[in-house]
């Protein structure tokens, strides 16, 4: 690959910030009854200290397997897993799995699974669970352990008399409050969100928001948040990757990106928003996406795509178009301006 | 917890009248009689045999039997007697009625099971008397099979698909379908006749003194442990395998995992405890069949035990006796039972509020 996302000029580096996690070229291929799976198919991005990127895509995308490869919690039918993965400057793909584990895991990436009634063991105090990674990986005492775990509790919400309950005993919202406390309690630099709030209602899915928003605010944490609810989303995001049939398609900041995406696929996600006060209907892209077993050659998405034209039977490889701001799509090897294909209103940008 | 145990064993009560009317019928439709099977003596004559039956209230009708078995009360239509009482037995006749009324002061009602019939001894002594080498035999073999078959069940999930999976996955299906009896003797013959390392029989060796003697008994507790622990470990290993790899697919073990918690923490503390809970449920019930179901292991190896016990008294017909190795081996079901709800309840916190 001649062009990676973050192959460009790195970003100056400003009030602060620093690259904190490096993507190069990952894939992570399954193997299955029916062929080769390319769940996670080159992926590039990089992400500064205390940013959050969401990564936006639909089911089957490959956005779990990213999170999954990035903790290194493959199933067992890996075919390939390859790439650069550079965390605080060092490449954590060069580590063995013992080290990965004492020097990685939890210590500096933590994850807040999906379902949290499902990811906290049924038969352990939540309490204990939290306490948990910070006797196993700094050999602090129960004690002390759980004074923090309290701490991590005060700060998520959750009464802290819940220490001494077990999951089954907590609603869907305090579940997914321990899982979060649970995340932040070793302090990492990156917690990875796997759809933190899908099967939240409504409510409390604003009251997670707040929780997580807080928390950038006070600690110096980033965030990959996994989502398909871009409203939700929007909220927390510092910048937005798009991820389509295992690659990213688009990579922007969260206020040029919800005003204008740039990729075909971002636009026609972005229209499918229904909006407030809108009269028409929200409009949909026809079609499926590719097989992850034998993606087409050339644009996956192009099948799909309003602007097809000759090119895109090549693959299209990735265009600049702005300071960090990224796009796999060949109209934009002669455009820098997003190319409008959807009849959206343009909508005033979130205020991050 | 008091009121949920104290709730289960009134429950239990219904049940063990039930198995006490089906056990009887059961065990009263066995082909010949007390008196048929032990008096093959040709100069016993059919009268003599009568008088038998009828001391022993064999002539009866079959409900009327139950009564006195169960509640301690026979009832004798026509036998004209004043008021009388030999031992504990007292009897009224009821002119009305035509019929003596005697109460026995026994029946399994009151918690007597009755006199076996070959002995004359209670029968619960001669349970009481049998308990400690069959507890002995059923514990050793519990032991064995759950120290045996958990790690073989674990691992065979942690190796999932390679040759020790594998190889314990066909020893398993073996283990379940050998017949006990045809391996017990082929065990005999190779440790006890043809190497001589192992006895061939009994709990103890016998001699005129007796001794306890701590090697002598582990050595004849030797093959019929392995024997009856046999199924069982082909049980566990099965059912934790399956058990295991359910719970290592689940998503608190990933976390575990994703935690960066060592494969001590993961498998111990995360998955183990989680995989076990549901063998607790076939625990209890196996314990008793351990207990109970010995008979064959019992037999073959000449152990002293109940299953021994009560497979004789089957053959001798002795009614009173098998009837109370029955009843006992239910309670104990009933019991095991209960023991491994209440077990459950506290390994696993979602069962212990509902």
């Amino acid at each position: 690959m001649s062009t990676h996302f973050n192959a460009t000029e790195p970003a100056p580096n400003g009030a602060g910030e620093q690259t904190l996690l490096r993507v190069e070229d990952l894939r992570l291929y399954f193997r299955t009854a029916r062929g080769v799976v390319q769940a996670v198919d080159g992926v590039d991005f990089d992400l500064q200290r205390n940013e959050a990127m969401v990564i936006l895509g639909e089911s089957g995308c490959g956005k779990t397997s990213l999170a999954r490869s990035l903790l290194r919690l493959l199933p067992r039918n890996v075919d390939r897993f390859t790439g650069r993965v550079y965390l605080n400057g060092q490449d954590v793909m060069q580590l063995s799995e013992d080290e990965f584990r004492q020097d990685i895991r939890w210590l500096k990436i933590s994850f807040v699974p999906q379902a949290a009634m499902n990811a906290l063991n049924p038969v352990l105090r939540v309490g204990d669970q939290v306490a948990e990674p910070l006797m196993e990986h700094l050999g602090i005492g129960k004690e002390e352990a759980l004074a923090q775990a309290r701490e991590a509790f005060l700060h998520v919400g959750v009464p802290v008399d819940f220490l001494h309950r077990y999951a089954f005993e907590l609603s869907g919202g305090m579940r997914q409050r321990v899982a979060i406390a649970m995340a932040l309690v070793t302090e990492p630099d990156l917690i990875l969100l796997d759809e933190p709030t899908s099967a939240l209602d409504v409510l409390t899915q604003a009251n997670i928001m707040n929780v997580l928003k807080r928390i950038k605010q006070e600690h110096d944490t980033s965030y990959i948040l996994i989502t398909h609810d871009i409203a939700t989303s929007s909220e927390l995001a510092d910048r937005v990757a798009i991820m389509y049939a295992g690659q990213i398609v688009e990579l922007n900041d969260a206020a040029q990106f919800f005003t204008q995406p740039y990729h075909p696929y971002a636009q026609g996600l972005m229209a499918s928003v229904p909006r407030l006060r809108q009269k028409r209907d929200p409009t949909f892209i026809p079609g499926q996406p590719p097989s992850l077993l034998t993606p087409p050659s050339g644009c996956r998405f192009a099948d799909r795509c309003p602007a097809r034209f000759d090119k895109c039977d090549q693959d299209p490889p990735i265009y600049q178009v702005g300071e960090r701001r990224l796009v796999r799509c060949w109209l934009y090897e002669t455009e820098s301006q997003p190319v409008p294909l959807y009849d959206t209103p343009v909508q005033e940008a979130h205020s991050p | 917890m008091t009121r949920y145990v104290l709730r289960r064993l009134l429950q239990a009560i219904p049940t063990l009248i039930g198995i006490s009317i089906i056990s009887f019928i059961l065990v009263n439709s066995t082909p010949g009689d007390p008196i048929a099977v032990r008096y093959f003596d040709p100069n016993i004559t059919e009268e003599t045999k009568a008088i038998l039956r009828r001391q022993l209230g064999l002539d009866q009708p079959l409900y009327l039997q139950y009564l006195n078995w169960f509640a301690g009360i026979s009832l004798r239509r026509g036998d004209v007697v004043e008021e009388f009482a030999v031992g504990q037995t007292t009897c009224t006749y009821l002119a009305w009625l035509d019929t003596t009324l005697c109460d026995t002061q026994g029946g399994i009602l009151r918690g007597n099971l009755g006199t076996s019939l070959s002995t004359k001894q209670p029968v619960w002594d001669r349970l009481l008397e049998r308990m400690p080498a069959t507890l002995e035999l059923g514990l050793a073999a519990l032991l064995v099979s759950l120290l045996v078959g958990v790690p073989l069940g674990v691992l065979s999930a942690v190796y999932q698909g390679s040759w020790f999976d594998n190889t314990v996955r066909v020893l398993a299906v073996v283990g379940n379908a050998l017949p006990a009896f045809w391996f017990a003797l082929m065990l005999i013959f190779l440790f006890g006749v043809v190497l001589g390392w192992l006895p061939t029989g009994g709990r103890q060796t016998v001699s005129l003194e007796m001794r306890f003697d701590p090697v002598d008994r582990l050595q004849h507790l030797i093959l019929p442990t392995v024997i009856l622990a046999l199924g069982p470990i082909a049980t566990y290993s099965r059912f934790m395998r399956t058990e295991t790899l359910e719970v290592i697919r689940t998503d608190y073990v990933r976390t575990a995992k994703a935690k960066g918690l060592s494969p001590f923490s993961v498998w111990f503390v995360h998955a183990l405890r989680n995989a076990m809970i549901p063998l607790l449920t076939i625990l209890g019930p196996a314990i008793t069949g351990l207990l109970s179901g010995a008979v064959v292991t019992e037999t073959v190896f000449a152990w002293p035990g109940m299953g021994r016990l009560t497979l004789n008294a089957a053959f001798q017909r002795d009614y009173p006796m098998v009837l109370g190795a029955v009843m006992f081996f239910s309670a104990l079901t009933i019991l095991g039972n209960l023991l491994s709800d209440i077990f459950y309840g506290i390994v696993d916190p979602r069962v212990r509020l509902s």
